[in-house]
């Protein structure tokens, strides 16, 4: 990937750490190793709010378009645990604990576990990526991650020759997820999401632990995420508390509700419409009263490289 | 209350709705971003379409109320609703054409082909343009007793409306289903009705209709 110095009228300053942070940072670590202190693998089993303090991070990519507000982000979200509407996981995903946070990790590894999500990332290098996200219902925003490619972590758990795919689920904890206990929801948790290993070997593909300089807040899928910025929104699950790697193509919750509405590989297709509206087009959030701000939707959403990754699949087939 | 003033009021209650829209579209204009969210032209659709649907069901409320309730008086503000109801899905209808589609003919002839939530929404708009040019006193002399039989086509509009909220939802059908009972409580008010006063009137006045 090119690295290239952000234009400051496309990025704000607010969200993309500055050069001269980066540096610090570099000479903070330099100078905690020197001390021998290092990054503490604690027994802590969360992520306390200072863990990214003192990280360092590697520069995001520009992309040559303008990033989504924050506020916008952080406020509008598809997040069902706590309910359909936009404004509902801000609302309600504080009542998510995240401390402790466990993962499991099973299925066709020679390694497998459960691990603290403190335990899990140690040592893992943080890098910042600015990706665009097309939701399924046609808005896209762009948002500045961070986080690390997929495959550093589940290379770990040393996948057997049989793990052909790796299935992740959110929590499921209805006390604390107001909208796990709805009556009239079409969709089954907990949520299950998943990819082909190869698509999740693909550099582009991304755990996220932060945003906007930040570590997630809970209603963007904190303490772990994924993001897999070719496909729809729904493919990059939230707060994740299971990562199993299968054989079988992995049942995923949107494709099992909804079959001919979500395949398995969701990737971005403007050919192929959603039955019941166009995928050509979408929404750059945020749109203004008078002009929804539509733009034209791309092929795995600009993201050409991973096109190798389908050569010879019917993607209007295998939508 | 005098016949007046009760009058005035449901008009004003009718009309809060709207008024509330409007300020938070003069704020959302005054100040992007301030009022209406992230997809502004969105929550304007929306927030017109549910008042629209609701509106249509108090007008079908207010005729089962009068004969519940025996208070024929009462049918004096259905033709109010009932206007207002059309007023907001007119209004709803062209927020969805300016800012949703941008009055683009190609997006717009595509939905209302290709969209089947669309199709029925606009099949609702268009049973209730005769019911609202028909709605005047001097309409319904005129119509005589084909008046009553042409404005049975609310039932059909009102069920149109709701499919439309049904096939959109995508995920919570809770709004779909609390409006869809109180549609199947009314309807059904007006069969128990019908059998009622069909048993209780001889077999000769029955063949004369209505």
């Amino acid at each position: 990937m090119l690295i290239k110095a952000p234009a400051p009228r496309d990025v704000r300053p607010s969200e993309i750490t500055p050069e001269t942070v980066y540096r610090s940072r570099r000479r903070f670590m330099a100078q905690a190793l020197a001390g021998g202190a290092g990054i503490a693998a604690g027994s802590a089993l969360a992520l306390p709010s200072s863990w990214l303090e003192g990280r360092e991070l590697a520069p995001a990519a520009a992309i040559g378009e303008e990033t989504t507000p924050e506020r916008l982000a952080t406020e509008y979200n598809n997040f069902y645990e706590f309910g359909t509407d936009k404004d509902d996981p801000v609302s309600h995903a504080h009542e998510m604990s995240i401390d402790p946070w466990t993962v499991e990790v099973s299925g066709e590894v020679a390694r497998p576990g459960k691990v603290g999500i403190e335990d899990l990332l140690a040592g893992i290098d943080l890098e910042e990526r600015i990706y665009r996200l097309r939701c399924v219902e046609a808005w896209s925003m762009v948002i500045p991650w961070i986080g690390f490619p997929m495959k550093k972590l589940i290379e770990r758990f040393e996948p057997t020759a049989n793990a052909k795919y790796v299935e992740f689920q959110t929590l499921y904890r209805p006390d604390e997820m107001r909208g796990q206990r709805g009556f009239f929801t079409s969709i089954d948790f907990p949520y299950v999401e998943g990819l082909r290993l190869d698509e999740a070997y693909h550099p582009l593909a991304i755990f996220a632990v932060g945003m906007y300089g930040k570590l997630l807040p809970n209603q963007n899928g904190a303490p772990l995420r994924i993001v897999v910025p070719w496909k729809y929104g729904f493919k990059s699950i939230k707060s994740i508390v299971s990562i199993r790697l299968t054989e079988r193509e992995p049942r995923t919750t949107w494709n099992v509700s909804a079959p001919h509405e979500y395949g398995f590989y969701a990737n971005v297709n403007p050919m192929v419409d959603h039955p019941r509206w166009s995928q050509a087009t979408e929404r750059r959030l945020p749109s203004s009263l008078f002009s929804p701000n539509r733009i034209d939707t791309r092929m795995f959403n600009g993201y050409d490289e991973v096109a190798s990754l389908y050569s010879g699949m019917d993607l209007r087939l295998l939508y | 209350m005098p016949r007046f003033l009760a009058k005035v009021t449901v008009f004003a209650l009718l009309a809060l709705p709207l008024a509330w829209l409007a300020s938070n579209i003069a704020r959302e204009v005054a100040a992007p971003g301030s009022a209406l969210g992230a997809e502004p032209g969105e929550a304007v659709v929306h927030e017109l379409g549910t008042w629209g649907l609701r509106t249509l069901l108090v007008t079908l409320l207010i005729s089962s109320v009068a004969r519940v309730a025996r208070k024929p008086r009462l049918i004096q503000f259905r033709r109010m609703a009932g206007l207002w109801a059309f007023a907001y899905v007119v209004l709803h209808f062209t927020a969805y054409l300016g800012l949703l589609a941008g009055f683009h003919l190609d997006t717009i002839l595509g939905d209302f082909i290709k969209r089947p939530y669309i199709t029925m929404g606009l099949a609702a708009v268009l049973m209730l343009i005769p019911l609202a040019i028909t709605s005047t006193r001097g309409w319904q002399r005129r119509l005589g007793r084909r008046w009553r039989q042409l404005h049975r086509l609310v039932y059909p509009a009102a069920l149109a409306a709701w499919i439309h909220l049904l096939w959109l939802s995508k995920v919570s059908y809770l709004d779909a289903v609390i409006y869809g009972t109180l549609l199947a409580v009314l309807f059904g008010e007006r069969i128990v009705d019908a059998v009622r006063r069909s048993r209780r009137r001889p077999a000769a006045a029955r063949a004369s209709g209505a």
